[in-house]
């Protein structure tokens, strides 16, 4: 037989033509490669450099290739990691942890302490380009005795052992990083996890293999592909249109939408990132009356009902809930008379309102630029006029930074780790880069509670903190966002307070 | 093209290319946002603040930042990524491949609707066919091409699951292939799950940035048709006795298509830099894509480099569309 020039290309054409018009792929009816639309990009597996270091909606891929020192379970309590027990000496000098035994690398390597010593000294060292260096740096010291690491406190952070849970927390492997270098780790990232990384396409999609030694038990799906899927709109049509099983973040109408229909269903969970309005100690919010009457005058629940269809928690301090440090007896009320009273006091009122700017995002957060929008509205019925100012987030980082941000800015906070440190004390503390609020009172208040080792106190301290600053109107707690979660009904979801989306706590329905 | 034209072509061009590396460099430190503050956890100090800004090497000034990149640039040396932290040029030009074979698939679906409605609208001209063609075309200009990738979506992979949402070849799919043109590489090599695969995700995309495109083309090739038609050799084509299609095809089109061409040459830089908003609508792994995401990490050396590279591409096809004009023109190619 011979194959004319015609008859090849004719040959090639079919062969095209069947391939583009293909079945379409979909979503099996028994689930067997599990597919996820993320809603951010994974730039780099380091998980402890660089700016996806701190980005915690990335967590949830790191934490299913690489394993943390302490694990942290869905409300955020700690449970047992790479390390089974850990714990201070009675005299704070020291730390010690115990290091799991019988665990393996992803290349077949046996996990040792050194990787755990190797890890903490690399995460102290600030040539590495640790973002949380400044916790890690305040052990040193390692000594290794059998599975037992012990290491000197330098200087005592009573923090230190919720942080190996939380961002950059990750134990990495020695021998591979040295043998491989940075680059090479990028281009084939091992950890201990739940997770392999079979390929990765920087931008479009990670696959993951199942880790069948795994020590926490092999997850139930032997194959993971996490699609890269920046855009909420082609988020709802990947989860729509059954090319992915498991999506995240949505709009709340979308999620509304899409939990009613056939095959779909949905889970929100309260997750550890607040919406709030910073307050700069600059004229007009040096007047505590403005202040106050600036969070009585906010209907917060009207915002979550009208605004977020009812998916979101108000809250009247930096702490939620599941914050161990939250205390329900801290409540400032929505109360515009009031308000108004607060007002008149230092000469204001509808008629001669109080006049400042008010900075916000407009599409970072779920209807920020609309619940400032609708914030606005309700101060001016009780004689506050706030000019709306609109920027990026970048914008606000350098603004905050720089201790230039407008009387209000409207931000929203993120504290996997649930302590209180890390939401009221750094959102607060003036000294840090990150607290607009300056206020010497409070700096008082606050300073002692960093290095306070009684748990029982150092709790009271913030909760007292946090009741000093709702009464005197130093910030503007507004709500705990709700994150949505659609998927596929043959799947079952574990949402997780720190919001990571965990492809390994997925099971078949 | 002359030795001397060709240099004074080639001075004007690195001219060109520092110009844009000086504005991208001032304005992208000018603008808000920066990239250390970006990555700041709670707790940092001033002087973690310092530490990172001197590890990115943003503590020096803004004008030895800008001679420290530019000589690193005349080495190929395009510097390193803060947020993906790898080399600048390997991130770029490994991403560049996708971007080119959208926006050269979207090109050729432009132009091919463009001529189809073009010598339609000519063709019956006067009739309804030609009123629904300029209809056609007000439309399909009018709509954002980001708009109708949010159409395409919800016609022909929500409600008519034909075509995949996002990405740009299948994930199970794991071609190993020399290049990152994927498109053209799995046609050499006869790949074709991989070609229909790739043209399956890219068909979305490419039909996105090529309708609004098309219309363009159309609207100016039926003016330039319509020139021509009246011209003499055209009436002398049609005494012959050719028929209205072949007198458009084979005489009217030659002359008419020059104008197009350019504008053609011209929209394609265009294409490259509308991809931007259309790969991050479908999560198409190109250039653009990789743009945003730039800008959002305030990743100054990516951006700079992505920048620099658009500004090379967009000289060198501005000079294969002089080229090609010049070859095609004979008044040019004579003179």
């Amino acid at each position: 037989m011979t194959l004319t020039r015609r008859a090849l290309l004719g040959y090639g054409a079919t062969g095209l033509g069947l391939s583009v018009a293909g079945l379409p792929i979909r979503a099996s009816a028994q689930v067997q490669d599990l597919t996820i639309a993320y809603n951010v990009n994974l730039p780099s597996w380091d998980p402890t450099v660089g700016p996806s270091a701190v980005n915690p909606t990335i967590q949830g891929i790191y934490q299913s290739v690489f394993d943390q020192y302490i694990g942290q379970k869905p409300d955020l309590s700690l449970t047992e990691g790479l390390l089974t027990d850990w714990g201070w000496t009675d005299d704070y000098s020291q730390v010690k942890l115990t290091v799991r035994e019988g665990v393996k690398w992803h290349d077949g390597t046996e996990f040792t302490p050194e990787d755990v010593v190797w890890s903490l000294e690399r995460a102290g060292n600030p040539e590495t380009g640790n973002p949380i260096q400044f916790i890690w740096s305040t052990i040193g010291n390692f000594r290794i005795d059998g599975n037992v690491v012990t290491a000197d406190v330098k200087q005592f952070d009573p923090t230190l052992i919720k942080w190996m849970g939380f961002l950059t927390g990750y134990v990495l492997p020695k021998h591979y990083m040295e043998e491989v270098g940075p680059e090479g780790f990028e281009a084939a990232p091992i950890g201990t996890g739940p997770y392999m990384v079979e390929r990765f396409e920087r931008n479009a999609f990670v696959r993951l293999k199942a880790n069948p030694d795994y020590w926490g038990g092999a997850p139930e799906f032997e194959t993971v592909t996490i699609k890269f899927v920046t855009d909420a709109s082609s988020r709802v049509a990947e989860v729509e249109s059954g090319a992915s099983h498991v999506t995240l973040e949505i709009p709340y109408e979308e999620y509304d939408r899409l939990k009613q229909k056939p095959g779909l269903e949905g889970v929100t969970t309260p997750v550890s990132d607040i919406a709030m309005i910073f307050i700069n100690d600059v004229e007009p919010m040096l007047d505590e009356n403005v202040r106050r009457a600036m969070h009585h005058a906010i209907d917060k629940q009207l915002i979550v009902d009208r605004l977020l269809s009812g998916y979101g928690v108000p809250i009247d301090t930096l702490q939620t809930p599941q914050y161990v440090a939250y205390d329900p007896s801290i409540q400032v009320d929505y109360d515009p008379e009031l308000a108004k009273e607060l007002l008149a006091k230092s000469g204001y009122g509808p008629d001669n309102p109080v006049r400042f700017t008010i900075q916000t995002t407009r599409g970072f957060k779920p209807k920020d630029y609309e619940m400032i929008q609708a914030i606005v509205g309700l101060w001016r019925r009780v004689g506050i006029e706030a000019e709306i100012e609109v920027y990026e987030i970048a914008k606000h980082f350098e603004l905050r930074a720089a201790d230039q941000l407008a009387p209000a800015a409207f931000y929203n906070w993120g504290n996997a780790i649930g302590d209180p440190s890390t939401s009221t004390g750094h959102a607060m503390f003036g000294p840090t880069p990150h607290s607009v609020w300056d206020g010497q009172e409070l700096i008082d208040m606050i300073g002692p509670l960093w290095g306070e080792p009684d748990e029982q106190k150092r709790i009271e301290g913030w909760k007292a903190v946090d009741r000093k600053i709702a009464e005197d109107g130093l910030v503007i707690p507004l709500i705990q966002y709700v994150q949505p979660i659609i998927h596929s009904a043959e799947i079952e979801v574990t949402p997780h307070v720190s919001g990571a989306l965990h492809p390994h706590r997925m099971t078949r329905a | 093209m002359s030795l001397k034209s060709f240099s004074i072509r080639l001075a004007s061009m690195i001219v060109t290319l520092f110009g844009v590396a000086v504005v991208v460099f001032v304005v992208i430190r000018v603008a808000p946002g920066d990239p250390i503050a970006m990555m700041l956890p709670p707790g940092a100090s001033e002087a973690d603040i310092e530490r990172l800004r001197g590890l990115y090497g943003l503590d020096k000034t803004v004008v030895e930042q800008f001679f420290i990149w530019l000589g690193g640039v005349v080495q190929g040396d395009f510097g390193t990524s803060i947020s993906l932290r790898q080399d600048v040029l390997t991130i770029v030009l490994g991403r560049l491949p996708a971007t080119l074979e959208l926006a050269t698939m979207a090109l050729v679906i432009a132009c091919a609707l463009g001529l189809l409605l073009a010598v339609l609208g000519t063709r019956r001209r006067g009739r309804r066919a030609e009123a629904a063609v300029d209809l056609w075309n007000g439309m399909t200009l009018s709509i954002p091409d980001f708009l109708w990738g949010l159409i395409f979506i919800l016609l022909f992979a929500v409600a008519i699951p034909l075509f995949p949402v996002s990405g740009r070849i299948n994930p199970q799919l794991n071609p190993d292939y020399v290049t990152n043109f994927l498109l053209l590489e799995s046609i050499l090599r006869f790949d074709f799950a991989v070609t229909g695969n790739l043209l399956r995700h890219m068909a979305l995309p490419a039909l996105a940035l090529a309708l609004p495109l098309s219309a363009v083309i159309a609207q100016v090739l039926k003016q330039s048709l319509k020139e021509v038609m009246g011209l003499d050799y055209v009436m002398l084509a049609r005494a012959k006795g050719f028929s209205e299609f072949a007198v458009i095809w084979r005489e009217a089109l030659r002359n008419a298509i020059l104008p197009t061409l350019t504008l053609a040459g011209v929209q394609f830089t265009f294409l490259i830099g509308g991809t931007v908003i259309v790969e991050k609508l479908f999560s198409y792994e190109g250039l653009g894509n990789l743009a945003i995401d730039a800008v959002i990490n305030r990743d100054l050396p990516l951006i700079q480099g992505i920048v620099l590279v658009f500004a090379v591409l967009f000289i060198l096809i501005n000079l294969a569309v002089d080229l090609l004009y010049a070859t095609l023109n004979p008044r040019l190619r004579n003179g």
